[in-house]
């Protein structure tokens, strides 16, 4: 199970990503109407680690939320037979009406997952925009979606499956990418 | 996952089961705080909701909970419906069916009218309560709402006070609680107490003072009027003196005792209407907890769609 990203690279990669929202967003408007909100699972730590190298670039605040994306998935009441995918909480503790939202995930894919997230997003409020930041992207999309920031482009075979491990859930920081992925 | 595709009673639930509901309602209180209270989840899925027996919370919780998945929904009035012209049960629920409905919520004053269904009909079944035998999704509800105050179940002395006999939401909540270790009791008096509480793991008392004392949760039940034509009680005022919950007995429970009401209350008749409307009482938080639940029930249930019976 061979390693593309290990812990160093992660964090590089993640402060390089934070550079380059204030390079984007910090000159006009200041960064006080940016929001972070992670995907769950992953993405809420990531979302975080980047705001806190917000907070140390900057000093700036950036607040940062939580969406759970399972109720607005396409492939719900999809399967013959299968359990239901738990349900997590949202908590996006600020108003998303008029700010500028960071979407934050692991990886991207199809972008199925970011289509939900953006639906859900929506029923929140109306943002002013929504760029997206992802850890890895893998290609293969299935949806017109492309990221803003990218940590990591790694192309895949669609045989392949790439598992993010982060010290916050797995104990562990580093990106792995599998032969065999089980059900592809 | 649930097992079942019906939701009938809590005796088919397992402890992993139950926790899965409560943790799933969890994510779905969220739901009702924002400005747009609905998710997109069993969109084109149709749900019927069956009353055979008057009800306003419950009916319109489902409702909600239905709407706030964007389910389309419709409520049949039995009392201009068929049922008054004599058409059977099974007749009623076989032509509605006929409409393919995926879900059918039901309540009937008959014990197991639910479960007859479910044997015979297509559509999954949810139990709103069947006469005197289970209203499962009451006892989730105070479940839940129980978790949210204490963070927990076991170990807790939880007291149900009231009409014990006629009441299913007492059957369905003693076996909700005993199966996640509180400690229960149960309080009324002798002509409204089945002869056999003991052995559903309940300590059984007739003293409303030893039931509350000390007691994390105090849930209050109806007096049913509507099933009191047995001379069951010698008055109302009589009840409230020996069994109602006033200031004074509350204040022997545990000082951050919550206290429950399935509703609908009769102020001064089981609860004093300072306590009802009083700092340790949930009773409306149980009501907003209901959707919550109901939302979760109906969302694991769906994912047993297509599946054979």
């Amino acid at each position: 199970m061979p390693q593309v990203m290990d812990a160093d690279r992660m964090s590089r990669a993640l402060t390089r990503i934070a550079h380059e929202i204030l390079e984007r967003n910090g000159t006009e408007r200041g960064t006080s109407d940016l929001a972070l909100v992670g995907i769950r699972t992953r993405g809420v730590p990531l979302a975080r680690r980047i705001a806190r190298a917000l907070r140390e670039i900057n000093r700036d605040e950036v607040p940062t939320g939580a969406l759970d994306i399972t109720l607005y998935r396409d492939d719900l009441m999809r399967h013959a037979v299968g359990p239901q995918p738990v349900v997590r909480r949202t908590e996006i503790p600020f108003s998303i009406d008029d700010r500028r939202i960071l979407l934050v995930d692991d990886v991207l894919y199809t972008g199925r997952t970011i289509r939900s997230a953006l639906d859900a997003l929506i029923d929140f409020g109306r943002p002013r925009s929504i760029q997206l930041i992802v850890l890895i992207d893998r290609g293969h999309r299935e949806l017109p979606i492309k990221a803003d920031y990218v940590g990591k482009n790694l192309p895949t075979s669609m045989k392949q499956s790439v598992r993010v491990r982060l010290q916050e859930i797995d104990g562990e920081d580093e990106v792995l990418l599998d032969e065999a992925a089980e059900g592809a | 996952m649930l097992r079942s595709r019906h939701l009938l009673g809590i005796a088919d639930l397992t402890s992993e089961e139950i926790e899965l509901i409560l943790d799933t309602a969890g994510a779905m209180t969220e739901i009702a705080a924002r400005p747009i209270k609905k998710v997109p989840t069993l969109r084109g899925r149709t749900v019927v909701n069956l009353f055979f027996e008057p009800s306003t919370r419950t009916r319109t919780s489902f409702e909600v909970a239905e709407k706030r998945l964007s389910a389309d929904t419709l409520s049949v009035a039995i009392a201009q419906s068929s049922v008054t012209k004599g058409e059977t049960l099974l007749d009623t629920v076989r032509n509605l069916e006929a409409m393919a409905p995926d879900m059918i919520v039901m309540r009937h004053a008959s014990s197991g009218a639910p479960h007859l269904l479910a044997r015979l009909c297509r559509s999954a079944i949810i139990n709103a309560g069947d006469g005197m035998h289970e209203h499962p999704t009451q006892a989730l509800l105070d479940a839940f709402t129980i978790r949210e105050h204490k963070g927990r179940l076991d170990g807790l002395k939880i007291s149900i006070v009231g009409d014990l006999l006629h009441s299913r939401v007492l059957r369905s909540n003693v076996q909700l609680l005993n199966a996640m270790g509180a400690d229960v009791w149960a309080c009324g008096p002798p002509t409204l107490m089945p002869a056999d509480l003991a052995r559903f793991g309940v300590t059984a008392t007739h003293s409303i003072d030893a039931a509350v004392d000390g007691a994390d949760v105090i849930m209050m039940l109806r007096i049913q009027h509507e099933r009191m034509h047995g001379h069951f009680i010698p008055s109302t005022r009589e009840y409230f003196t020996l069994f109602g919950l006033t200031p004074e007995r509350a204040a022997r429970a545990k000082p951050d005792v919550i206290i429950m009401h399935p509703g609908p209350m009769n102020r001064g008749v089981e609860i004093d209407s300072d306590v009802a409307d009083g700092p340790f009482s949930v009773i409306l938080e149980q009501v907003a907890n209901g959707v919550a639940v109901r939302m979760a029930v109906l969302y694991l249930l769906a994912g047993h769609e297509g599946e054979p019976d």
